[in-house]
């Protein structure tokens, strides 16, 4: 009963932040609701048991990409009302697209039923939660049986951190740098002169 | 009550099915767009917990992971493009990004 109470809050308040993220008129509001957003669904990741994806969608979502996103709002000086225009125009064509995949989504869900012989058939089956934490049995599984997945997702963060900084890097103008070839090319004759001076006459 | 597979499943539709209008209702403003995008992607991970909760199969968490793995990639790479347009061009509105010229 309790666990059903709180399934209720945690989703209504999930999806009535998801829909002012949508509709704020204010893009930081936008970020801030994101940010509730994110927080409900990992209470929703915690009900189910998932505690290390809670966990990491709490760390990662609102400690990294909502941060991001809340960066990139102030930074940029948009006229956010300018960009609202017309939005009313395109209320009825993603509104039926929306309700038509609303209920698709939801008489799939209903209609079908689990292959009973799915059990049979699982890649890698959940250890007793008495025994092995959610967090140890996932830690089990990342790095063996999916380790070269898990390689490949580091790849494409390094790649996306390489893009991010050279999307993004703009060489400043009065910036002093280090030039090797010409460090290096630099010759005693060039930068030094001996001067035979006269006794009693001064150096120009 | 019990809270059974279907009632998480639905949460995640209606998540989705709001990425998808967001898409649709701010479709000049990109930083909305990136957001609505989030959105749909904490909807699949969702189902995919969900499945995985209830089908006692840790493949779904794991790929909820990888899930999130590419979700802060997009975002990062997103947002880079979004900051080196707007230096470009100074305005961020959809209809603007239509010339190939830089």
């Amino acid at each position: 009963m309790i666990e059903a109470i709180f399934f209720y809050i945690f989703s209504a308040v999930l999806i009535l932040s998801a829909a002012m993220v949508v509709s704020a008129r204010n893009p930081v509001h936008a970020v801030l609701f994101l940010i509730l957003a994110f927080f409900n669904a990992a209470s929703l990741f915690v009900m189910l048991g998932a505690e290390f994806i809670a966990m990491t969608l709490v760390i990662v979502y609102v400690g990294a990409v909502a941060v991001l996103f809340l960066f990139v709002v102030m930074m940029l000086d948009i006229n956010f009302a300018e960009l609202r225009r017309g939005m009313m125009k395109h209320l009825p064509v993603g509104g039926f697209v929306g309700v038509v995949l609303l209920i698709e989504l939801i008489w799939l869900y209903v209609t079908s039923q689990i292959d009973p012989s799915a059990a049979s058939r699982v890649a890698s089956p959940v250890p007793d939660a008495n025994v092995i934490t959610n967090t140890h049995a996932l830690g089990q599984v990342l790095y063996t049986q999916y380790v070269y997945p898990f390689q490949i997702s580091g790849l494409i963060l390094l790649v996306a951190m390489i893009g991010a900084i050279t999307l993004t890097l703009r060489p400043l103008p009065r910036a002093r740098r280090q030039n090797v070839s010409k460090q290096v090319s630099r010759e005693v004759k060039d930068v030094l002169k001996v001067i035979k001076v006269e006794t009693g006459a001064g150096v120009e | 009550m019990e809270i059974g597979m279907n009632h998480f499943l639905v949460v995640s539709a209606i998540l989705f099915t709001l990425g998808v209008f967001g898409i649709f209702l701010n479709r000049r403003n990109v930083i909305v767009i990136l957001m609505s995008i989030e959105l749909m992607l904490l909807a699949v991970q969702i189902n995919m917990v969900t499945f995985s909760v209830y089908l006692q199969d840790l493949a779904g968490q794991v790929f909820a992971i990888f899930i999130l793995t590419v979700a802060a990639a997009e975002a990062a790479i997103g947002l880079a493009i979004l900051l080196a347009f707007f230096r470009n061009r100074g305005s961020i509105a959809v209809e603007d990004i239509s010339s190939l010229r830089g």
